[in-house]
């Protein structure tokens, strides 16, 4: 079964961590998915909704819909990015009912990858391997909004070596939040920390996650902490070899 | 006058006109399960006793007044004119005072009695609760202004729970102006989240099942 | 964000002490609530949810009839309603009251509506004492404070905190252990309660088929407040209503699971009227005070209408990685945590504190606890939106403004976007790791800035992934 996929990795992976991406369509190669990457993209306009710019998140979703629109699958390495597209278009677009139509017709074709691969594809093994003891982090909008909890835990269990480690306070917000993180930016490193505690404690030497935000959130504070446990998105897990 | 100018802001908020019927409501949520009397009585007791409450199924009339002997224990009682407490014996043991009427004096009395006796209209098993109707039988502050509490209560006033209560006793305002639930003893976690027993209901509370 | 609120988040957010009293205390509260509302505890908690939510939805959208119909019950059991449009008001009411019966001493149980409207103060103002009797809010009226949760009013304060406000206030000794504390205030409280003329109670729930008052409390002083004295007022917001008793069989079960995991606390009270001609105890009389306050203005906004529908458990404050570092004490208005976020812009206007909506995270958490399922997170973002359509204020808001004009210009022309990144990823310092500890200084302001106060900056990639697919893709 060979699923037309088009590849949307958020401006987080593009401009920072393009080694995710690149990790994500190695994976859907290797199980027979047909990848492409609409050079086109740039961003979903979580930023400007979350900060209160209904406006300009209008514009550059319309931008996001024009660009995507003939895509079969829209599969994206984060689920923050994809509950904007999939459940948030809808909010900014009320008023507007050709954009309306266009999201509601987007919003099925919309993937975030792990969901992608269990529910889409249907597949558990991707045949990676990795000898590493990791953690999992919950990132809130797809563990609240897209329902993903079990999921990205049963492809970890299906990696060879790995061991996975559940600590205390999994399902607790890393404190990114988008701007929030800078806005509040005493808060936001100090529910940082409270999360890399609870990773320290499980012995983990990788947090995984399936948001490049939470990842870069965290991973900031601990290289600041001088800490040397890694942070790892669930792609460039699944990837592995 | 500021009811009628409330009235109207909320109807113009709502865009509702006077006298204007709501649609259909969904029906209340009431889910009485089948559980036979001595599973609900075990219940009972066992929700109860995790709260730090002390139940006992008595055998006979009897027995229950000797259980409440023991905890009155010579001590300053006051009981409340429930028949049931009669008939077990209760309110004729030394130091129980009962058949008061008077407000006053009944609240002077519970002011200072080490022990307040009850009947109770109602258990509930699944939360370890009593339902106590204010009447003529059962003032208020028996329940309420003495350290101990000491209940004695009819196995076949066992409920199952909340839903059960308001299923036999739909509108309980009908009856009295006071029902109230009690599940175990007054209790506050307010100072660093340490439990204190006793602030400021009774401290302690005794069921007999009788 | 105003120096006020961004000074006391830093205050709360650097003393470790504090920081370990809320995240404990917090912690133990939702654990505790997570166990009462599990599977194999409460299986039909979702079922519980959508119900009690669909009865608040109905009865708020239809209020003004089941105030009617609760209006005529309680005149039906011999007690008073009277509605008041705010504190003011209020006040009057119980001045005169007051005046009429020669009463002094006023005995009251918890109710956040009564700090909202800052009741005791009001009535001291006028010579009248006014005690509060649940233990927490005993201590915090003793200290001059504000509640800093809606159901552990004294989570702050430590055993020393509270021997220290007794030794001040009480003239008593000192007294470090707990139980002996509470013992004191016990004693104190108890002459209070036979003494009062009146006793001012809230209301868990307004009961419109029966015209009564619900008290949900553990310590018995609710009780003691409505049964002791002559008089009882209660004093509720108009949103309190709830049509039947029998949904209190929902409402019930939700409401101490939610807030401290008990499957109902010590004692639930259902109080219609003065005592009956029969009944031996109780007050003579009987009133509820119904008020506006600004909620009114509240029902008239369909898409934020819900926020009306909560039934004050806390369990949203108690969830929130946002109140679990700043505390009840940040937040501007008397009430915290996210419920407080979304209410006191709609209440006091988004002007009040601009900054409050962005005070969150979006985790969500909220909304997934909320025993009626109020969408906290959607009602914030429409605030923020409604905050952004007000004039800037200051120069940092009109560049953010701009910023994101140019932002939304800039993502709609892709080859100007990689031009704009590829610059901003030129002037990026060499990193350890791929991280990065400082920039030049020229760079450090604004989000950069904020952003390296708390941890490392990524640096850009040395190609992005599209530079990357392209060069793979060439044959």
């Amino acid at each position: 079964m060979a699923h037309r996929v088009s590849l949307f990795v958020t401006c987080v992976v593009d401009q920072l961590f393009p080694k995710v991406g690149l990790a994500m369509a190695e994976v859907l190669e290797r199980i027979g998915c047909q990848v492409d990457f609409p050079e086109a993209q740039t961003c979903c306009g979580q930023p400007a909704f979350n900060s209160g710019f209904r406006a300009e998140a209008r514009e550059v979703a319309r931008y996001f819909l024009s660009v995507f629109a003939n895509a079969e699958y829209v599969v994206i390495p984060s689920g923050s990015c994809a509950s904007m597209i999939s459940h948030h278009f809808e909010d900014i677009f009320q008023k507007e009912p050709a954009s309306l139509a266009a999201a509601r017709a987007m919003s099925p074709k919309v993937w975030e990858f792990s969901k992608f691969l269990l529910e889409v594809a249907g597949v558990e093994d991707v045949g990676a391997e990795l000898h590493e003891v990791v953690t999992y982090h919950d990132s809130c909008h797809a563990l609240r909004e897209l329902r993903i909890k079990q999921g990205p835990r049963q492809l970890l269990r299906k990696v060879r070596g790995l061991e996975l480690r559940e600590m205390d306070v999994a399902e607790e917000c890393c404190g990114f939040g988008g701007t929030f993180s800078v806005k509040f930016d005493e808060l936001s490193g100090a529910m940082a920390r409270t999360k890399i505690d609870s990773v320290v404690r499980t012995g983990a030497s990788a947090i995984v996650s399936i948001d490049s935000s939470c990842l870069m959130q965290l991973r900031g504070a601990l290289s600041r902490a001088d800490l040397p446990i890694r942070t790892m998105h669930l792609a460039e897990v699944l990837a592995s070899r | 006058m500021s009811r009628d100018n409330i009235l109207h802001k909320v109807r113009t908020a709502l865009g509702r006109s006077v006298g204007q019927p709501p649609p259909p409501l969904p029906p209340p949520r009431i889910v009485v399960p089948t559980i036979s009397i001595d599973a609900k009585i075990a219940s009972f007791c066992q929700r109860l006793d995790a709260l730090a409450g002390k139940t006992h199924v008595a055998s006979s009339a009897a027995d229950a007044c000797d259980y409440v002997r023991r905890i009155v224990d010579g001590r300053e009682a006051v009981a409340s004119n429930a028949l049931l407490l009669h008939e077990c014996g209760v309110t004729a043991l030394p130091s129980v005072r009962s058949g008061i009427t008077d407000r006053e004096e009944l609240r002077a009395l519970c002011a200072t009695a080490a022990v307040g006796i009850t009947s109770a209209d109602y258990c509930l098993a699944d939360t370890g609760t009593l339902v106590m109707i204010s009447s003529r039988e059962e003032a208020r502050l028996i329940s309420l202004l003495p350290p101990i509490h000491v209940a004695v209560v009819s196995r076949d006033r066992m409920l199952s729970g909340l839903d059960e209560l308001l299923s036999a006793v739909p509108l309980p305002a009908d009856q009295s102006s006071s029902m109230v639930l009690i599940t175990g003893p007054s209790r506050t976690a307010d100072i660093e989240q340490i439990l204190v027993r006793g602030v400021h209901g009774p401290g302690e509370i005794h069921v007999v099942i009788v | 964000m105003s120096a006020a609120f961004d000074q006391k988040i830093h205050e709360t957010v650097s003393n470790p002490a504090l920081q370990l009293a809320i995240y404990t205390a917090t912690g133990r509260l939702a654990d505790k609530r997570k166990s009462a509302v599990a599977d194999d505890y409460l299986p039909e908690y979702q079922e519980l949810r959508d119900q009690a939510s669909d009865v608040k939805k109905h009865t708020i959208d239809n209020l003004d009839y089941y105030l009617e119909q609760f209006e005529r019950n309680v005149d039906a059991h011999g007690g008073k309603v009277v509605y008041c449009k705010d504190g003011s008001e209020v006040a009057d009411f119980i001045l005169g009251l007051a005046k009429e019966k020669k009463a002094q001493l006023i005995v009251k149980s918890k109710s956040m509506t009564t700090e909202e409207i800052d009741f005791n103060e009001r009535l001291e103002h006028h010579g009248l004492e006014s005690v509060e009797t649940d233990l927490g809010e005993y201590i915090i009226q003793l200290a001059h404070e504000r509640p800093y949760h809606i159901v552990a009013p004294a989570l702050h304060m430590t055993r020393y905190d509270v021997a220290r406000v007794f030794t001040e206030k009480l003239g008593v000794a000192n007294e470090i252990v707990i139980e002996k504390q509470a013992g004191i205030a016990r004693i104190r409280l108890r002459e209070k309660f036979l003494a009062a003329d009146i006793g001012v109670s809230g209301a868990n729930f307004l009961v419109a088929d029966s015209g009564a008052v619900v008290l949900v409390e553990n310590e018995g002083n609710a009780r003691l407040t409505t049964s002791a004295p002559r008089i009882h007022v209660a004093v509720a917001g108009i949103e309190k209503l709830i049509p039947r008793a029998q949904d209190l069989a929902t409402f019930l079960k939700l409401l101490g699971r939610s807030a401290t995991g008990q499957s109902l606390t010590v004692y639930t009270s259902f109080l219609s009227g003065p005592r009956r001609s029969t009944e031996i105890d109780g007050p003579d009389e009987f009133y509820v005070v119904l008020i506006d306050n600004g909620r009114t203005k509240l029902l008239a906004d369909r898409e934020k209408r819900e926020s009306l529908h909560c039934i004050r458990c806390g369990a949203c404050l108690n969830i929130c990685p946002v109140y679990r570092k700043i505390g009840g004490h940040s937040f501007p208005w008397v009430y915290s945590g996210p419920i407080g976020a979304i209410i006191t812009p709609q209440f006091m206007g988004a002007l009040h504190e601009p900054a409050l909506p962005f005070a969150s995270s979006l985790c969500g958490a909220c909304a997934e606890v909320c025993p009626v399922k109020i969408d906290i997170p959607k009602i914030l973002l429409s605030l923020r939106a409604e905050v952004k359509k007000t004039p800037p204020r200051g120069i940092p808001e009109r560049l953010e403004r701009l910023a994101y004009r140019i932002w939304a210009w800039v993502m709609r022309h892709p080859r100007i976007y990689e031009m704009v990144a590829m610059a901003a990823a030129s002037l990026a310092p060499d990193s350890k790791n791929g991280y990065i500890r400082a920039v030049p200084a020229f760079l450090n302001f604004g989000p950069i800035r904020g952003w390296l106060s708390q941890r490392d900056l990524p640096a850009p990639a040395p190609k992005s992934f599209r530079q990357i697919w392209r060069a793979r893709s060439k044959p």
